[in-house]
């Protein structure tokens, strides 16, 4: 009879030769998981249902905790504030909003008491609002729109995919925290996740162009975002009207301020054929023609 | 009364002894402070993530410790057949009842004190502020909460014969109160009769624990609420552990100890 020992030897030696034939036909067998990270494999595609919450959760912190639940009968609004504030039209419109901005919500035109909450219903109801936030207010401009990003982080690592979680946390980053640096990193990892984004390409190119006063790297890189946008387009992917508008307005403007009259024309002329304002851009097209006549 | 209070001594004892706190406490900090040492964006002044996670620990853990002490208290005595020589002495069903009410409660209450304090620590380590009338109504709250739960727990212990089947069923019942309890006028709105009706009798009927747990006026920095509301809640929660409490007593005075 052999030894034990001399048995356990043989079936690790067993178990070895077995482990270095399988392991290279595991990796490149097709019904195995090819995603290295951990949180793929425990929750699969639910991680988006994830990042949704978390998305969400970032927008409930931008009001304070006043945001309401599937219970709540509220008119979804196109997109959060959060989101609007990203957006450089509501930048210059939205009015500031501070600590003690309260708003009274509106549907339907008419003012609504306690905003989505509506009035109280009951005696409970009532006495239950002076339990959890129940006045619209944002976040204030003392740099507490930070307490927002955690869930932003969180949302981009469940779901990398998700464009908005990149081009928001960058809005805030460098506008309100002038962390710029910090900014580019995060869109420049957004970038990785998604190549083809041209919404990355122009919050990366309003970086250079806005806080690294580098208009040459500004300007490439919002070409590098119409490219992408036309490619979209092409392919009947519909891309957003509105960031074509943004890209091809701040490449005239930064062609117009370069001193490149002709090229600030031909963006305009670009963003005239989708504005719904075309008359406004016409009139602009016409003084620059003026321009380059003198 | 000094009965009641002699058994409530006896209890607190009992969790001190047990494990289950510490264990509860030290994997709250820990996830805490694993938590907190992530830097994020390089700014080592977001902090109302910490608090959210460090609040919810805490809650989960206080709602542990008040169901599982709870729950035992009755079925351990007469299991282990204490109860016996516990009731050949001069003390009432009802005193051992409130007395043993009052050791849950004042355990708690003792757990929730070290828990707010771990979880002010950590705040104020980061915000540099410390908003101490804020979290003395929450805790005040939180420990008016688990005195509801702690007396329901023990009606419960009452009713069902094993300890896993009345914490499992006052687990689901209060998590279930917590998150829809609020809701159910605004559901009841959307039905027929006598679904509505129905739906809104048990709407005014449970106890709206939601009114304790005032988790985002503390994550978010919002003003204190009014003491006379305050009051009003705490009036609130005490009725529902007196209401527990009698139904307690009054199914416990006539059962069959053995």
């Amino acid at each position: 009879m052999a030894s034990p020992y001399l048995i356990l030897v043989l079936l690790f030696t067993a178990c070895l030769s077995l482990g270095s034939l399988v392991e290279p036909w595991y990796q490149t067998w097709k019904g195995g998981r090819q995603s290295a990270n951990v949180l793929d494999v425990l929750i699969g595609d639910s991680r988006r249902m994830f990042a949704n919450h978390f998305f969400a959760k970032a927008d409930a912190y931008f009001h304070s905790g006043y945001y309401p639940t599937i219970f709540d009968s509220q008119k979804r609004e196109e997109e959060s504030h959060m989101v609007g504030g990203s957006n450089e039209a509501d930048d210059e419109e939205h009015h500031q909003h501070d600590e003690n901005c309260k708003h009274d919500e509106s549907q339907g035109g008419k003012k609504v008491e306690g905003g989505f909450l509506g009035p109280p219903k009951d005696w409970i109801d009532r006495f239950s609002r002076n339990f959890f936030p129940s006045i619209h207010t944002h976040l204030g401009k003392n740099g507490n729109e930070r307490e927002i990003l955690p869930w932003l982080r969180m949302s981009a690592e469940l779901d990398p995919q998700r464009i908005d979680t990149y081009t928001i946390s960058a809005y805030w980053l460098r506008s309100r925290l002038k962390k710029v640096n910090e900014a580019e990193q995060f869109l420049r990892e957004g970038l990785r996740a998604n190549p083809d984004s041209y919404e990355i390409y122009f919050e990366l190119g309003r970086i250079y162009d806005e806080d690294r006063r580098e208009p040459q790297t500004a300007r490439n890189l919002w070409e590098a975002a119409l490219r992408k946008w036309q490619t979209h387009d092409k392919a009947g992917r519909k891309p957003s009207d509105l960031v074509y508008e943004e890209i091809t307005g701040h490449l005239a403007k930064l062609e117009e301020k370069q001193g490149d009259f002709k090229t600030a024309i031909h963006y305009l002329k670009l963003l005239k054929e989708r504005s719904p304002a075309p008359e406004h851009i016409q009139e602009q097209i016409e003084e620059l023609e003026q321009k380059v006549l003198k | 009364m000094n009965n009641a209070i002699a058994v409530a001594g006896i209890v607190i004892k009992e969790l001190y002894r047990r494990k289950d706190f510490y264990v509860l406490f030290i994997l709250t900090a820990l996830i805490t402070l694993v938590m907190g040492s992530f830097k994020l964006f390089n700014d080592e002044k977001i902090v109302r993530y910490i608090k959210e996670i460090c609040l919810l620990l805490i809650w989960l853990s206080s709602l542990v410790i008040a169901i599982t002490t709870a729950a035992r208290q009755i079925p351990a005595e007469r299991e282990q057949r204490t109860i016996f020589p516990l009731l050949a002495k001069p003390i009432t069903r009802g005193q051992l009842i409130f007395g043993k009410f009052l050791g849950c409660w004042i355990a708690c209450g003792l757990a929730l004190v070290v828990f707010y304090l771990f979880f002010g620590l950590i705040s104020g380590a980061r915000e540099h502020h410390w908003p101490l009338l804020n979290y003395f109504q929450a805790l005040w709250l939180h420990w008016i909460f688990l005195g509801v739960v702690t007396a329901f727990v023990l009606l419960g212990s009452v009713v069902f014969t094993a300890v896993s089947s009345n914490a499992t069923i006052s687990f689901i019942v209060i998590a279930g109160i917590l998150f829809v309890a609020r809701h159910l006028n605004k559901i009841a709105l959307q039905m027929a009769e006598p679904g509505r009706s129905i739906l809104y009798a048990i709407y005014f009927a449970v106890p709206h624990l939601e009114f304790y747990d005032v988790r985002d006026l503390i994550i978010h920095e919002l003003p204190l609420i009014s003491w006379k509301i305050l009051g009003l809640a705490t009036l609130y929660g005490m009725a529902y552990v007196v209401f527990f409490l009698f139904g307690t007593w009054l199914i416990f005075r006539r059962k069959s100890l053995n």
